[in-house]
This record gives structure tokens, C-alpha cells and sequence, in this order.
């Protein structure tokens, strides 16, 4: 009802565009987005992450970490970088973390009125059009959103859908987004096959947000898992990263003792 | 860039840190900022049936106080205390904002905002401004629906999370950490989790706030604590070192 009641433009459907810039400029004119006036900012804002998804004969594994850093301070370590929006559909978000949030609550919103409209739910190569259009006019400015789209369609299946605020919107069966994604990206490469069981797929993916998060400073405290079937996702419990690592040393120690024993 | 060649070539004689002293970068345009950093730390906890929301009364700008009695926290309404630090003007007005927006909701839909809806409401109020943001740290207090503490975090832009316990402002960092450990029982083994009791957390509030005054050159002069449960909010102001 706020968003009606500022939009100086006529709403039909199509135009939320519209209503969405306007509501994001809504009082004075210097607030538009313009290089020649952008005021600088005398603080950092929360960005940083490791977020990755593929897809295997399971269907779709999508796993993040929780850390929101703002410059050098850990401004969150227990953040949900991956969001539902509906019972098919989650969304892994990276970039600036207010952006991520907002456009998320968005792009539910635009889903939903589509639903209760057409009386069908979009498809997710349509929301994954309708995330890249809304975000178009924001092309150039400080808005910064790298989202993943991981969901099961009913006619096509599991789909794996990259949308970024520079205007990419990239389908694919791997994909890994932030600051960590190369680390994560050598483990995934060397582990990833289709024919993999649900539980080697869930721990191919901790294993590759555990290796970012050692190696990246902007990535780490707990990851987060779903898995998304043609029955809808489901979300595993948070996991500590901290225990991981101390466990994996044990058993790097216990290697070494075998290895010299065995010497 | 110029600068950089310059401070290069200091390197190579003997003693760069003196050079960087001497160093000259010829006349420096400073563009006018609406913002000013004018300090102040805000903290809230959430217990079982209970909220507290801390913030210190110290209103400084560059080196000098403007005042030592101008509290952070607004109340909103009878279960909500904001806690707001940052850059003053916009905490002035962003709680303007709050309170218009609140009587709208009251108008039109005969009941009060709720903690969670008023922290929604909030993280949509910051985005509007994505582009000129209000420079703001908040910070809100509360009862939930179902009389339970609670408390949500917002950055200046709107991101916002419910926690059980946040700091907020320029000691924020300091205090954070001691919080983890007291409240999270973070980084602690051998520890009973026991759940926080009132006088408990009122005493670590002030304990902590002290510890930040201490340290932190924009926080002290005074504490003012609001204590949320069913029966109201209870205010206490302790003195802190006004130096």
C-alpha cells in the first residue's frame, strides 16, 4: 500500500518498473543515482561470500556460507544467504547484502502476484527474465546482487539460473558466485559427476564451501545446504565450520602418524 | 598516480617514514559531505520475556561534545525501543519518519506495529534511500508476538536480521566480541549455557558499557538502559566517565 501511495506514475502490470524506481528515488532529486553527484560513503556495507549450486542425478544442491563482512569487520556471522521463495524455488545471494535482501523480498513478491494472476507459477527460466529485467535499470549504479536461482520446474526439471546486477543471466549445471568462488570452483571441478548419491553430492559441496571459507577471508562461520527434488527443498542443519576444520586436522595428524609408522 | 611514483622513489632513500611526513601532494579539493560522524553506541539484548536496549548519551563531533545528555534510544511503542548511532541529523529524522509511519499504520489498521513488521518496515524505509543512504547504525529492542525478547540489526541500507544480542556504533567492534563470549558463550568450552537472566544482563550491559567508555573516545558521559518486558519500559540512566 506505501508503494501505491508514492508512485506518481499510473501502475498497470507491466509498468512495475517504474514503481519500483520511483520507489526507490522517492523524495528529493539529488537521490538519483548520477556519477557527477554520487556522494561518497563514510562507511562499508556487508559483502564478501562463497555461494555455489549444481546439479546431479539427485537434482540440485545449492550450499553457502553465513559471514557478512563489512570492510574488514565481521558485521554478521550468522546470516541465511540462501532463501526460499517458494517450495521449489531457493535463492543464493551474493554481492552487497541489503541489495540481496531487498530484491529477494521483490522478486517473492512479483512471483506471487504472477501466481495469483495467471493462476500458474512461473517458470524458472521466467522469474530468472523477470529478476534480470527488474534489476536492468539499476545497471551502472552501486546496486550490486549476483543471485542463483536453484529450483525444480515440473515441466523441464532441475534448473540452475545465474542473474547479476551487471545483466548476465547465465543457465548452467555449476555454478559458484563471491569472493571464495575459485576455491570453491577447483573442488567442485575435481569432484562433480552426475551419476553421484545425494550424500556424496551434500558432502562434495561442504567440503568446497569448508575449502573456500579456510582460504578466503571474506567467507567463513557455519555453511548452509539445501537440496532441491521434485518434492520441493529441504534444508540441512547449519553446520559450524570451526569443528569441520579441527576434525580435519585430527585427521590430517592421524595420517601422518600412520604414514610414519608405517616408515 | 603521481603520489605513488613519489612515495616509490622515497623508498629508496634510507628512511621512507620520515619522507612520508614531508611528503607534499600539492592544494587538495575537499568536496562538501552532508555526512558527519557525530559517535555513540548503541546495544540491545533479548532474554526469555524481556528486552534491553543501552545506548551511551555522548554527542561529539571531530574533537570537541556537543552534548552529554542526548540518549540514542527512542521509544516507539509500548514493547519497542530503537536504539539509533550514527550521523545525529539522520537519527532525528529517520525516528520522525518511524513515528509518522507507525500513526499511519495505527490509522489504518486499528492496532499497533509489532517488533518484526516495525523491522521490515524499517529495512524498506533505509533502501529507499539505496542511493543516498541515511547514515544510521540501528538497532531495535523488543517483545515479539509472542511476549518473547527480541532484537534486529540493521546496516545503514536496510539489511536487517533478528539476534539474540547486537552492538551497534562506534564501539560496536569492542563490544561485539565481549558479547559473543558473555551472552553466545562463544569460544568458551567447559561452559553450562545457562539462559540470561534480567538483572544478569542488566548488570553485563553496564559492565560492558563502562569497559567501552574506557576505550572508545565517542562513548561515555552517561548510560541510558530501557527495559522492555509485558509491563512496560523501564528507564535507567548510570553515570560513565565524562572524559
Amino acid at each position: 500500500i506505501y508503494l501505491l501511495k508514492m508512485n506518481k506514475y499510473n501502475t498497470h502490470t507491466h509498468t512495475h518498473i517504474y514503481m519500483i524506481y520511483d520507489y526507490i528515488s522517492n523524495s528529493a532529486s539529488f537521490c538519483l543515482p548520477n556519477h557527477s553527484t554520487t556522494v561518497r560513503r563514510p562507511f562499508p556495507l556487508s559483502h564478501g561470500t562463497t555461494t555455489l549450486g549444481f546439479i546431479f542425478q539427485g537434482g540440485v544442491i545449492a550450499a553457502a556460507d553465513t559471514r557478512a563482512s563489512a570492510g574488514g569487520l565481521v558485521a554478521c556471522p550468522a546470516v541465511h544467504k540462501i532463501t526460499p521463495i517458494h517450495s521449489h524455488l531457493v535463492v543464493t545471494s551474493s554481492g552487497s547484502g541489503a541489495d540481496c535482501m531487498l530484491w529477494e523480498r521483490i522478486l517473492t513478491r512479483e512471483i506471487r502476484l504472477y501466481q495469483l494472476r495467471h493462476r500458474r507459477r512461473l517458470s524458472i527460466r521466467g522469474t530468472a527474465k523477470l529478476l534480470s529485467f527488474m534489476l536492468h535499470p539499476f545497471k551502472g549504479t552501486e546496486v550490486c546482487v549476483a543471485l542463483t536461482l536453484c529450483g525444480w520446474d515440473k515441466e523441464s526439471g532441475p534448473k540452475l539460473i545465474y542473474v547479476c546486477s551487471d545483466g548476465a543471466r547465465l543457465q548452467g549445471d555449476i555454478f559458484s558466485v563471491g569472493s571464495g568462488s575459485p576455491y570453491a570452483y577447483g573442488v567442485l571441478d575435481g569432484g562433480l559427476k552426475w551419476s553421484l548419491s545425494k550424500d556424496e553430492a551434500i558432502s562434495l559441496a561442504r567440503e568446497a564451501v569448508f575449502r573456500a571459507t579456510h582460504r578466503d577471508a571474506y567467507s567463513g562461520n557455519n555453511v548452509d545446504l539445501f537440496h532441491i527434488t521434485a518434492q520441493g527443498w529441504s534444508q540441512r542443519k547449519r553446520e559450524d565450520l570451526k569443528e569441520e576444520y579441527y576434525r580435519d586436522m585430527e585427521k590430517r595428524s592421524k595420517d601422518r602418524r600412520g604414514k610414519i609408522k608405517r616408515e | 598516480q603521481l603520489s605513488e611514483t613519489k612515495m616509490l622513489s622515497a623508498q629508496g632513500f634510507g628512511d621512507p617514514g620520515k619522507m612520508k611526513d614531508y611528503h607534499y601532494t600539492g592544494p587538495v579539493e575537499h568536496k562538501f559531505s552532508p555526512y558527519a560522524f557525530n559517535g555513540g553506541t548503541v546495544l540491545a539484548v533479548a532474554g526469555e520475556d524481556f528486552a534491553i536496549v543501552a545506548s551511551d548519551t555522548r554527542l561529539s563531533e571531530g574533537y570537541s561534545i556537543h552534548s552529554r545528555d542526548s540518549p540514542k534510544c527512542y521509544k516507539l511503542t509500548d514493547t519497542t525501543v530503537i536504539g539509533c548511532s550514527g550521523f545525529h541529523g539522520d537519527c532525528l529524522t529517520l525516528t520522525k519518519i518511524i513515528d509518522a509511519r507507525l500513526k499511519m499504520y495505527k490509522h489504518s489498521n486499528n492496532k499497533t506495529m509489532t517488533s518484526g513488521a516495525i523491522a521490515a518496515m524499517l529495512s524498506t524505509i533505509l533502501y529507499g534511500r539505496r542511493f543516498f543512504p541515511y547514515y544510521v547504525y540501528n538497532i531495535i529492542g523488543g517483545l515479539d508476538e509472542e511476549g518473547k525478547g527480541a532484537v534486529y540489526s540493521f546496516d545503514p541500507v536496510g539489511s536487517y536480521q533478528r539476534d539474540t544480542y547486537k552492538a551497534g556504533g562506534s564501539a560496536s567492534a569492542m563490544l561485539q566480541p565481549l558479547l559473543d563470549n558473555q551472552i553466545g558463550f562463544k569460544n568458551m568450552e567447559g561452559v553450562e549455557q545457562v539462559p540470561l537472566t534480567q538483572d544478569k544482563a542488566v548488570q553485563l550491559v553496564k559492565d560492558v558499557f563502562i569497559s567501552a567508555a574506557e576505550r572508545d573516545v565517542y562513548t561515555g558521559d552517561a548510560l541510558r538502559v530501557c527495559i522492555i518486558t509485558k509491563e512496560g519500559i523501564n528507564e535507567q540512566t548510570i553515570p560513565l566517565r565524562k572524559d
